[in-house]
């Protein structure tokens, strides 16, 4: 039996026009973040039901016109067109239009027309534009058009049945509404070029073929239909601007006319423009002193949140992991079985889970300033400042959270609509110095560096400095990328400034909820992977050794009683031999021996070299494998009196030969190791999910390992001279 | 004069464009065309970007995009 497909109904309208609000309005909580190959943007779909009817809802990105540059803003076109193999044509397109701001959001409509397919105005914020004193008489506006309206009121639910059975009736009876012409002259050379591509090209192509330069439509067809094509476009071309037409303004210029004609005497604006809250609250939050001021506190605020409140939820799901862990391994026998799942597994899901109170808390607020409108503003504050490293304003966000974290640092860059600027941003982003590197600044700062040597302002200031690395080496290399790999036109910087709103608690719980769930999906199995393989690298070859940490442990708690302090250390220290003994001769211990040379220059002995590999998976293992190898046990990186301890037995540390193992140029050259280097497969994972490719992960890897190589290789060296 | 050169609060009637690229086929997607009214609303801390007012809304743009756009000023009528 053949399915009978459901009615498809596509969404499209602006940004900043309630588009996510009526969509989950919509769809409500059944709906679903979907991405198609070879892009990055993402599509939302959910069930709208009429009646007894069941359709499908696509929300397509936001977007203030349908001239793509790029696969990202060619997935819009392809699916209202029919091309895109994953879904059906869509019967009929709901535009979404706000209606205090009309004549631009109907430009994107007017594209939609053109592309043939049944259109539906949702008239959307009519009481904003009405408490602007904007009167639109809507069924003229409906008539001159051709195209059913429906005024709504998204954030409150304000005519959505109606809507509805709009939709219900222009399934039942389909009609296209009118569109405005474009010149004969241009009309002549679309026909002469569709000539060359047979009539299965959409007309709709082809124009965009002769009016985007450097357009997607000049990669698509040119690929498809060869370099005839594109010279006989490229004469096209010059024909119309040797006719007078600037190419840039074709099509601008009719939709906009045609707009005018056509909204007019159907659009009242009050002769006085009223002053809106937007305007007061601008005068403040835009301003040169008070706005950078507010922006400041704000800014603390993101940076607060992430990094303070997020850290009781991070500290609970820590704690949760370690009971889970102690839990499974008393009931457990000592064993390959139970070191994998305590050690591999738990501790694996712990490392993934641990990220996601940053992520939802980031994304939250994201959500807030986005909704509200506030972003814009940050943008606008911001933009001059980042634009010397070739970034934009909205890159400000993700690099001040990659502090905190990277991986919500990265997931947040979304907010930039520039796809290189966004790449951009998020290739730099590890270099922020985050939150993981901290106790591995404290263990070496507090051993090597410590206030009663050195004096107090040391400290302090070898802690600023590892901060400023990542702060002046982030857009400094973002710069670079902008000028070699990622160079291309200066992206236009055109902004909207969205009307001040208040934030929907729905969209806002919907999207931190959203890209919590879409870390552990996407991002949890490979982060997991990764941390068995590393405990695998140190289990084996395990010999003996479990068994007998096991039967001397047991042996201990055994005599614990009886036994004075003294003794109890001493057996304590032979534990912690063992364990070290053992992870020296484990795998990943054989190729820290095997690299020694090559950290050498960077004053490491193997010992080191090994812990800093062995943190590759996740930095802050760092701590812990440093304790490990020598010889003071795993304890927990966030204690002071672990540390401490620690920090000690690294003083005391010697090379065979009887050298100290670490030195102030040594602990420095690690320091300066960790600023740089990107030993966080989760940040890694989650580049290769926004990216949708291997390529910039590994990009990113490689180039951050090598600076971080050639950083803790200078400060060695120089250091030593001193 | 161009739009760069506009000054907080004033009122100037686009004249035309200068080149014919992406840049300006972006500028006019979003409805700056001949003969629109633009209002200047006022610069960032740094002088730059600017966000004005046309049609019914407000926008931002670099000063190097705004120097693409030809215009006049309105005089205010005393």
């Amino acid at each position: 039996m053949m399915a009978v497909r459901n009615p498809t109904i596509a969404l499209v309208g602006n940004p900043n026009t309630g588009k996510t609000t009526l969509f989950n309005a919509l769809a409500g909580m059944n709906q679903r973040v979907g991405n198609y190959p070879g892009v990055t943007v993402e599509t939302k779909k959910g069930k709208l039901h009429i009646a007894d009817r069941t359709l499908d809802l696509i929300d397509l990105p936001g977007t203030y016109s349908l001239a793509p540059r790029s696969p990202d803003e060619m997935v819009a076109v392809d699916v209202i067109l029919g091309n895109n193999p994953s879904e059906p044509r869509p019967d009929v397109v709901v535009t979404i239009v706000d209606a205090s701001n009309l004549e631009r959001n109907l430009y994107l409509m007017t594209q939609v027309l053109e592309l043939g397919v049944p259109v539906i105005i949702a008239l959307n914020m009519v009481d904003v534009a009405r408490s602007q004193g904007l009167k639109i008489d809507v069924d003229r506006l409906s008539q001159q058009l051709g195209v059913p309206i429906v005024p709504i009121q998204a954030n409150r639910g304000v005519g959505l049945d109606a809507l509805k059975s709009a939709i219900a009736r222009v399934l039942e009876s389909p009609a296209c509404g009118r569109c405005p012409a474009f010149p004969d002259a241009f009309e002549h050379e679309v026909a002469t070029l569709q000539a060359c591509t047979g009539p299965t090209e959409p007309v709709y192509l082809i124009r965009r073929l002769v009016l985007d330069v450097g357009g997607y439509a000049e990669k698509r067809l040119g690929a498809k239909y060869g370099a005839d094509l594109i010279d006989k476009m490229h004469a096209a071309r010059q024909r119309l601007v040797q006719a007078g037409f600037t190419l840039a303004g074709i099509e601008a210029r009719i939709r906009y006319a045609w707009i005018r004609k056509m909204t007019a005497g159907c659009i009242e604006r009050p002769v006085e423009r009223v002053v809106s809250w937007t305007d007061r609250l601008d005068k403040v939050l835009t301003h040169r002193i008070l706005g950078t001021l507010i922006f400041l506190a704000v800014m603390f605020l993101v940076f607060e949140t992430i990094f303070v409140v997020a850290d009781p939820f991070m500290g609970w799901i820590k704690l949760g992991v370690g009971w889970i862990e102690e839990t499974v391994a008393s009931a457990m026998a000592a064993g390959p079985l139970r070191s994998l799942l305590v050690e591999g597994v738990i501790r694996g899901v712990g490392a993934v889970v641990v990220f996601i109170p940053q992520i939802v808390f980031l994304f939250a607020i994201i959500a807030v300033l986005e909704d509200c409108g506030y972003m814009a503003r940050a943008a606008f504050l911001m933009d001059r400042l980042m634009a010397r490293a070739g970034l934009n304003g909205k890159s400000f966000i993700p690099l001040l959270s990659s502090m905190a974290c990277a991986v919500p640092g990265i997931m947040s860059a979304r907010v930039i609509e520039n796809p290189r600027d966004r790449l951009a941003t998020i290739l730099v982003a590890p270099l922020m110095s985050c939150s993981a590197r901290l106790p591995v600044y404290s263990l070496l700062v507090a051993a090597f560096l410590p206030i009663e040597e050195y004096g107090w302002f040391v400290p302090g200031l070898v802690f600023f400095s590892l901060y400023l690395i990542g702060i002046i080496l982030a857009p400094a290399l973002a710069f670079v990328l902008k000028s070699t790999l990622l160079r291309g036109e200066t992206p236009v910087f055109v902004m909207e400034m969205p009307l001040y709103k208040m934030p929907s608690a729905y969209t806002v719980l919907r999207r931190s909820f959203d890209a919590g769930r879409m870390f552990l999906k996407r991002a949890g199995t490979m982060i997991l992977a990764s941390m068995i393989l590393v405990w695998a690298a140190l289990y084996f070859p395990s010999g003996d050794f479990a068994s007998r940490i096991e039967t001397a442990t047991q042996r201990l708690e055994g005599q614990r009683d009886e036994l004075d302090e003294e003794s109890i250390a001493a057996q304590e220290k032979k534990i912690n031999e063992l364990r070290s003994e053992w992870k020296a001769q484990s795998l990943l211990g054989q190729v820290g021996k095997w690299i020694e040379p090559a950290v050498e220059p960077l004053g490491w002995d193997w010992r080191i070299g090994m812990a800093a590999l062995a943190s590759f998976p996740a930095r802050e293992v760092m701590v812990g494998t440093l304790g490990i190898i020598f010889g003071e046990g795993e304890g927990d990186a966030g204690e002071e009196e672990y540390r401490r301890t620690l920090g000690g037995a690294l003083r005391e540390a010697r090379r065979p030969d009887g050298r100290a193992v670490f030195s102030v140029p040594v602990a420095l050259s690690v320091l300066v190791f960790f600023a740089l280097c990107c030993q966080c497969v989760s940040t890694l994972v989650v580049i290769k999910r926004e990216t949708n490719t291997w390529r910039w992960p590994i990009f990113t890897f490689v180039y951050m390992t090598a600076l971080a190589y050639v950083g803790a290789f200078l400060t060695y060296q120089i250091g030593c001279l001193f | 004069m161009t739009l760069d050169q506009a000054k907080e609060g004033q009122r100037v009637r686009i004249e035309g464009f200068v080149g014919d690229d992406l840049v300006l086929q972006r500028l006019m997607e979003m409805g700056l065309l001949e003969d629109e009214e633009v209002e200047v609303v006022g610069f960032a801390p740094l002088g730059d970007p600017m966000e004005i007012r046309l049609r019914d809304y407000r926008l931002s743009l670099r000063q190097s995009e705004a120097a693409r756009i030809r215009v006049i000023l309105i005089l205010p009528d005393s």
